[in-house]
């Protein structure tokens, strides 16, 4: 598992990489939490085209991107998500709060 | 029903282990030849139990948490996954969609997944005794000819 986070004000681009579990996840959330909540981006985009691996733990994860984000008057958007995560994704609603876009093959 | 071949492993509760179970049991199910998909499913299902053992099982604490894999005729395969944590006191409850015991950043939806990605899952548990989640899928399997 590894992060790079792209800073804008206008939109803050994660790309996040491996795999995304509980074991993960505390290192992720903390690393975004500490972008989003100093630079407060009008946009931030999760961008999963390196992702090889997520769970649940990863949908408590976007969720609780979306509650900051949105805390914070900005959008969410979850890009590049592979079949088998945008699966889990939908079984969990995220589509309701947040533009999902998948893999382009 | 005696299974085709098995194998047992049981290792501590710590977080870094749960991408160790995923990657254990689908080494061992590699031999059945799944698909991507198949296999990418019971990663998942299995990553959501070990999860839930080290989580709620034992919460803060450290326990053994205890695997049995085994596959039958016709691409059957079984996931028993065990620990002697604290246990469900109402599983109805639990397996709930978007039920959390923990509110912060669970979603509820290891059940959830489980129950989509595999054919059946059966839950045990006692409060103060433990809980063992049992996992079945049949592949397809391919024809060698
Ligand atoms: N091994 C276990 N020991 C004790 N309690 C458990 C165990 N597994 C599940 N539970 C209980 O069942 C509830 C639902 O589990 P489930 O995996 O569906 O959701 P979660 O773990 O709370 O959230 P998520 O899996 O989405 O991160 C848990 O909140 C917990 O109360
Ligand atoms: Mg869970």
């Amino acid at each position: 598992m590894s992060l790079n986070i792209e800073k804008n004000k206008e939109l803050t681009t994660v790309y996040l990489s491996g795999e995304i579990d509980h074991h993960s996840a505390k290192f992720i959330r903390n690393e975004i939490d500490s972008v989003v909540t100093s630079l407060a981006p009008r946009e931030l985009a999760l961008d999963f085209s390196a992702g090889t691996f997520m769970d649940s733990s990863g949908i408590g994860l976007v969720m609780g991107r979306y509650k900051l984000i949105n805390s914070l008057g900005g959008k969410l958007y979850v890009k590049n998500v592979s079949p088998g995560t945008e699966k889990i994704m939908k079984l969990a609603g995220l589509d309701l709060l947040a533009k999902i876009s998948s893999k382009e093959m | 029903m005696k299974p085709i071949n098995e194998m047992r492993l049981t290792f501590p509760s710590r977080s870094a282990n749960e991408g160790f179970a995923r990657m254990a049991v689908s080494a061992f199910i590699a031999a059945l030849d799944p698909t991507v998909d198949e296999l990418s499913d019971i990663k998942t299902a299995v990553s959501e139990a070990v999860t839930n053992c080290v989580v709620h099982g034992y919460k803060e604490g450290i326990g053994k948490i205890y695997i049995h894999a085994a596959i039958y005729d016709g691409g059957r395969i079984r996931i028993k996954i065990r620990d002697r944590g604290c246990g469900i006191p109402d599983i109805k409850l639990a397996r709930t969609p978007l039920y959390s015991s923990l509110g912060e950043e669970r979603a509820g939806l290891g059940f959830a997944v489980m129950e989509s990605f595999m054919d059946k899952v059966y839950v045990r548990s006692k409060v103060g005794v433990g809980t063992t989640v049992t996992l079945c899928k049949t592949l397809n399997l391919k024809d060698n000819c």
